[in-house]
């Protein structure tokens, strides 16, 4: 789960890291009158989940109340278009406003999960501002990375380590090892996935604060954390993401227009594959799981048909456990219910194959039946008109 | 050891009284597998269609020898019930539950590789999943995990996966193909297991059944360029490969945990390209999977 960068930062002050003075607000009026409490200059940011916010003209400078009014104007209510948003863009509806400080290091620090040591690793650079995948493909070396243990958290010579690796010293080499040690402890404790301080900053007076934060989390720990599943912004997610997460369907929107319902993420994935694979584009990524039931065959049918670039539907089932009669009921059920006007191919394999196939047939609808993966990947493009 | 599972294999159910592990341990009992136990803290003494429930894995593996282990526990008690099966010296633990913190599951690998934590025959114990269809063996009669049993038939091809379905892809096409199966082995689909491919291919390697090899990966992490790299140096047997979610958006993750393209580290591509180059026969559609082992099998 993602959060935005006000809430991520009031999770990281729960845990001692320095972050600016600043609050979030949808009005223009009370921006003002919070740059006025910062001391005039203030800056006003977007609060979107994506990223590149700043070169999408939702991040700026005000040098007086009035301009933090005006910025907010501006930003509050625009869509708001990044490298990540896609070019519709996302809404904007509140604005982080904080005190302007005074930079004179721009650094960076984030931690996240190294799977091939099974452990979480705090990594730095002096590149901050940069995007750590660009560093990491431009200058590997830049980098510096330290694993520590989720048992023990990050101690307090590891913190030194990297401090020292950014060429701090004296009083600000001190905070920035206070600093890495309270964030390790808010990653492990809140169960993230991903805490990324960029820029992470060193001011004038040697201070060094969280300017941006992001922070993801592991959605199997989220029943353990109900304060931070609050923060989830449906706004943020696609409607028919989150319809779908309703039924405890596993739904991804893409692009293509041939929409797909299988059992099993891998399956689904591929069977996304082979649908390129036979020349044509997948509109969705469409898991119902091993032990779905008719009720939620006929939501993921009506989830995967809401959307309109939908031109044909291949159903994918290895039924090993799920019983492909049962699969087959919920699909001429949700057909006979909502009415379809495109092409469903259905792919059967597994537990009571025949029976199944026999209810599809004696339906009396249009259903397209196939034989193995390729067969129905085939016969779906096919349907389409198109294709290979 | 050249077999994980074998018919000294004694199995004990933990979460045997819910729904799931009820279902899935009578239909591994039916397939031959000798499941002696169940364990669920509070139902010691009660039995499920006779087969005895213990309050805790150290009294079952006392009081029935069992050896082995398939755990059914919600995601939230899971890497408990997994530390709990290690320490009463279970040798082989296999996690089916999908939905572990990886937090959860960071701290039960480290309670496991800790040099004091032995398996009652000496040797480390092994965890296989979690988020996994588990291992079945069809020449021993032994299925721990929920399978289909009656798509496998006893045969020389090893199949190891990170996800369900696609083994049972891989399993209908090699019974297809009259191959058969040596073990088919699911190491899951979260970022954290614990089994990986290697540990897997070095089992396949020295077990006289297997003769070639099918290996399903899928994006994320880097668990399939590490395979490449070992089958390069080690590994002579045949091995074909497919890799799933060459369309998958990067930064989203496609139901399982582990499979997401992070920092556009862990596609397709770069898998593909690292298993082609360790002479890796990769099938560009998993329909392919069998066909592509019968090209390179000579007289097959």
């Amino acid at each position: 789960m993602k959060v935005h960068e006000y809430q991520a930062k009031e999770i990281l002050r729960g845990y001692g890291v320095p972050t600016p003075r600043g609050r979030v607000t949808d009005s223009p009026e009370e921006a003002g009158r919070m740059a006025k409490e910062f001391g005039g200059r203030a800056v006003v940011k977007a609060q979107i989940h994506a990223g590149g916010r700043g070169k999408g003209g939702g991040v700026k400078l005000a040098r007086t109340p009035d301009e933090a009014v005006e910025h907010s104007k501006k930003i509050i209510g625009m869509q708001l278009v990044t490298h990540q948003t896609g070019p519709e863009g996302r809404r904007v509806k509140k604005v982080l406003v904080e005190e302007a400080l005074d930079i004179a290091r721009e650094l960076y620090a984030g931690i996240t999960l190294d799977r091939a040591i099974g452990r979480p690793v705090l990594m730095v650079s002096a590149q901050g501002g940069m995007e750590i995948e660009e560093v990491a493909a431009k200058d590997p070396a830049a980098i510096v990375k330290e694993p520590f243990d989720v048992a023990w958290g990050l101690q307090p010579y590891q913190a030194r380590k990297l401090a020292y690796a950014l060429g701090l010293s004296g009083d600000t080499h001190k905070k920035a090892c206070a600093f890495f040690v309270a964030l390790a402890k808010a990653y492990v404790e809140t169960d993230a996935s991903l805490a990324e301080i960029n820029p992470l900053l060193v001011t004038g007076q040697g201070d060094v604060l969280a300017l941006d934060a992001k922070m993801n989390f592991d959605d199997n720990a989220l029943f353990r954390h109900p304060n931070i599943k609050e923060y989830r912004d449906l706004d943020e997610e696609d409607p028919l993401e989150v319809e779908a997460s309703k039924f405890d369907l596993n739904y991804i929107k893409l692009d293509g227009n041939v929409g797909c319902m299988v059992n099993g993420a891998g399956l689904a994935m591929s069977t996304m594959d082979i649908i390129q694979y036979a020349g044509g584009k997948p509109a969705n990524f469409l898991d119902v799981g091993g032990g779905a039931n008719e009720e939620q065959v006929k939501n993921a049918m009506r989830i995967l048909l809401s959307d309109r670039n939908v031109k044909a539907v291949l159903i994918n089932i290895f039924g090993g456990i799920m019983r492909c009669d049962i699969i087959a009921t919920g699909v001429v059920n949700a057909v006979k219910e909502i009415g379809i006007a495109v092409p469903v191919v259905v792919r059967l394999e597994g537990t009571n194959v025949e029976e199944g196939k026999a209810i599809l047939k004696n339906s009396g609808l249009a259903i397209i039946p196939a034989d193995g993966m390729k067969d129905a990947a085939e016969k779906v493009i096919a349907s389409l008109g198109g294709g290979k | 050891m050249s077999a994980w599972v074998d018919t000294d294999t004694k199995l004990v159910v933990q979460g045997l009284t819910g729904r799931e592990g009820t279902f899935h341990a009578l239909a591994a009992r039916a397939y031959g597998t000798q499941v002696v136990a169940g364990v669920t803290p509070g139902k010691g003494g009660s039995t499920v269609e006779g087969i005895p429930v213990f309050n805790s894995v150290a009294e079952a593996v006392k009081k029935t020898g069992a050896n082995a282990s398939m755990v059914f526990v919600p995601p939230s008690a899971c890497a408990d019930a997994i530390m709990e099966a290690a320490d009463a010296g279970v040798a082989l633990i296999v996690a089916i539950t999908e939905g572990i913190p990886v937090n959860d599951m960071i701290r039960a690998k480290a309670f496991l590789a800790r040099p004091e934590c032995r398996a009652a025959n000496g040797e480390k114990p092994r965890l296989i999943g979690p988020n996994c269809p588990g291992i079945i063996r069809p020449s021993a009669k032994v299925k721990i995990g929920i399978m289909p049993a009656r798509i496998h038939k006893p045969g020389f091809v090893g199949v190891v996966s990170r996800s369900g379905t696609l083994t049972y892809e891989a399993v209908g096409q090699t019974t297809a193909l009259g191959f058969g199966q040596s073990t088919c082995i699911g190491i899951g689909g979260d970022p954290i297991n614990g089994t990986d491919f290697i540990d897997t291919l070095t089992l396949f390697r020295d077990d006289p059944e297997t003769q070639a090899v099918i290996m399903i990966g899928e994006i994320g992490g880097s668990a399939e360029e590490e395979a490449a790299a070992w089958i390069r140096t080690s590994l002579k047997k045949p091995v074909v490969s497919f890799i799933a979610g060459r369309t998958a958006p990067p930064g989203r993750r496609m139901g399982h945990a582990g499979a997401i393209i992070s920092g556009g580290k862990g596609t397709a591509a770069e898998k593909v390209k690292a298993l082609k180059e360790a002479g890796v026969h990769v099938a560009d559609s998993p329909a392919l999977m069998g066909e592509t082992l019968k090209k390179i099998l000579p007289g097959r």
